[in-house]
């Protein structure tokens, strides 16, 4: 299949990946169109960070491709795929903060890898990045000295930091009250806005999913089961979205899961 | 029974080539990466200062008990055919071709390697190389590279404090508790030491600062499965790095006879 760039910057073509014998992508199918923010929603352990770190090619898939900007990622050489992956922001599930390092070392880590700017510029942009997530004078703490939820928003400015045109958000939201959740779904929206970003955001939680998402895609055994904005995956016939947006213990997808 | 005693030496001996292999792999994209800019000469310091001057105090024990060991041991044997006089030359002798180059070896790698893999296998289990990787930062080159170039480095500067206080050591008992002639001594112990001796310790050296860094790298890089992942790959890399210091040792030699 050849990739269609002028609408989609991201497209994840028959994605296979297994961990041994566990066999969790099977077969992924999704286009990401320029500037649009996508939600992927699934159980847990359904192979959501798995399928965002295949796109960032953290993860090699057995079978498929994923082009980005019309390039497949997969037959890169090295050199242009460190180039692509300035390209990208991601934001780790469980914060992945640098712990040697003091946070705005951690906020400001690619620019001092790769620009030329000064320390003291950096951890200026790095401080009102943190500005930015409501995070005010903890510049110079060390990442074991903070909170869980401190840390995924050290973890979203460092991800945001360089300005990306991609951002893969790994459950932004989780661990966080619901007032500073709300704020993080303000952010996401707001840079999908103002600086044109696409990302792909990774959630349980559906009212942020509503919220942020111009389309959710469910991801169940292995598979994209349903694309639809957030209108259509609420009205959706499929028993299995329902089932997962309701939040119910009862249905097909726990059936599923006794049988095997 | 016996089918699965093959088995089983079949697959370990394979499990042995792949990562023997791996390892190899690791160490020779090190190599490239070293050459390519941007050259990171902060990170290589404080390398250096992990690797060599925290193991100052180690290596310096190390040695002057050695030295000081030997020269009673070998003081005891040759005075049964009278040639206590020779005490000098063979602490020199010992201490500069084999055991300052072997013990500090041995001491680095407890001391160094396992606080490598333990700190790279602790970066792997927790996304933190991951994180480089979106960040569009070479993880061998942003980490291994300075750990190989600081043990490569400073480990013949530590075989040179070895060598020095071991050779005071032996002095120090002999001249001291054994009453031998300082001058005699001091006379022995550099007439009959050459340059040859000196510098094959310190290629062993730098040999061993190869094996301990690429050794506990790889096992902290390829660490799986959480915290105990971290301590098998600790494990794995200090008694990985001192068997291998061992064989090497054996095969310098053997060459350099
Ligand atoms: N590095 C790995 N090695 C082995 N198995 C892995 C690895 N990473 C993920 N898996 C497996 O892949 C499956 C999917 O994991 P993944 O982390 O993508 O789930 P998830 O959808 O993000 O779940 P959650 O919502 O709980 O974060 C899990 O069964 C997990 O055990
Ligand atoms: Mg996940």
């Amino acid at each position: 299949m050849i990739p269609d760039i002028e609408e989609n910057l991201i497209e994840v073509h028959d994605v296979h990946k297994s961990f041994g014998n566990k066999h969790v992508l099977r077969g992924i199918n999704l286009n990401v169109k320029h500037g649009e923010s996508m939600v992927v929603i699934g159980g847990s352990g359904s192979g959501k960070s798995v399928l965002i770190k295949c796109v960032i090619a953290i993860l090699k898939p057995e079978q498929g491709e994923i082009y980005v900007a019309g390039q497949e990622i997969g037959s890169l050489e090295e050199k242009d795929l460190y180039e692509t992956r300035k390209k990208f922001g991601m934001l780790f599930q469980a914060g992945a903060l640098f712990d040697s390092m003091k946070v705005w070392e951690n906020v400001g880590f690619g620019l001092l890898q790769h620009s030329k700017i000064s320390k003291e510029e950096v951890k200026e942009i790095a401080i009102e990045k943190l500005n930015l997530l409501g995070l005010y004078h903890i510049e110079d703490l060390m990442p074991s000295e903070l909170s869980g939820g401190m840390k995924k928003r050290v973890g979203l400015a460092r991800a945001i930091a360089m300005e990306p045109e991609i951002l893969l958000y790994d459950e932004p939201t989780t661990g966080l009250d619901p007032i500073r959740a709300d704020s993080i779904n303000e952010l996401i929206v707001e840079m999908r806005k103002k600086i044109k970003v696409t990302s792909i955001t990774i959630t349980h939680d559906m009212v942020s999913a509503y919220k942020i998402g111009d389309r959710i895609a469910m991801l169940y055994q292995g598979k994209i089961t349903e694309v639809g904005t957030p209108d259509e995956i609420k009205s959706s016939s499929n028993a299995i979205v329902q089932q997962f947006i309701q939040g119910k213990a009862e249905g097909p997808i726990t059936q599923a899961e006794a049988q095997i | 029974m016996f089918k699965n005693f093959f088995h089983l030496i079949g697959s370990r001996s394979l499990a042995f080539i792949e990562e023997s292999g791996k390892i190899m792999m690791l160490l020779s994209d090190t190599v490239i990466l070293i050459f390519r800019r941007p050259f990171n000469l902060k990170g290589i310091f404080k390398q250096m200062e992990e690797v060599g001057v925290k193991s100052i105090p180690v290596v310096l024990i190390t040695g002057a008990f050695t030295g000081a060991v030997l020269a009673l041991q070998s003081y005891t044997g040759f005075k049964r055919f009278n040639a206590e006089a020779f005490v000098g030359t063979v602490v020199a002798l010992s201490v500069t071709r084999e055991l300052g180059p072997v013990l500090a070896g041995l001491m680095v790698s407890g001391r160094v390697g396992s606080s490598m893999a333990a700190e790279l296998g602790t970066m792997q289990v927790t996304e933190q190389i991951d994180a480089l990787y979106t960040l569009a930062v070479n993880p061998v080159k942003y980490l291994i590279v300075p750990r190989l170039l600081a043990a490569f480095i400073m480990m013949p500067v530590l075989v040179i404090f070895a060598d020095l206080i071991g050779i005071t050591g032996g002095y120090i008992v002999s001249v001291n508790i054994l009453g031998s002639n300082p001058y005699v001594y001091m006379e022995r112990t550099w007439s009959y030491l050459e340059f040859n001796d000196i510098y094959s310790g310190l290629l062993k050296a730098c040999v061993f600062g190869i094996i301990i860094a690429t050794v506990s790298c790889y096992q902290g890089f390829y660490t799986q499965g959480g915290a105990e992942g971290v301590g098998k790959a600790t494990t794995k890399a200090v008694v990985l790095s001192c068997l291998l210091i061992l064989i090497f040792n054996y095969i310098i030699t053997a060459l350099l006879f």
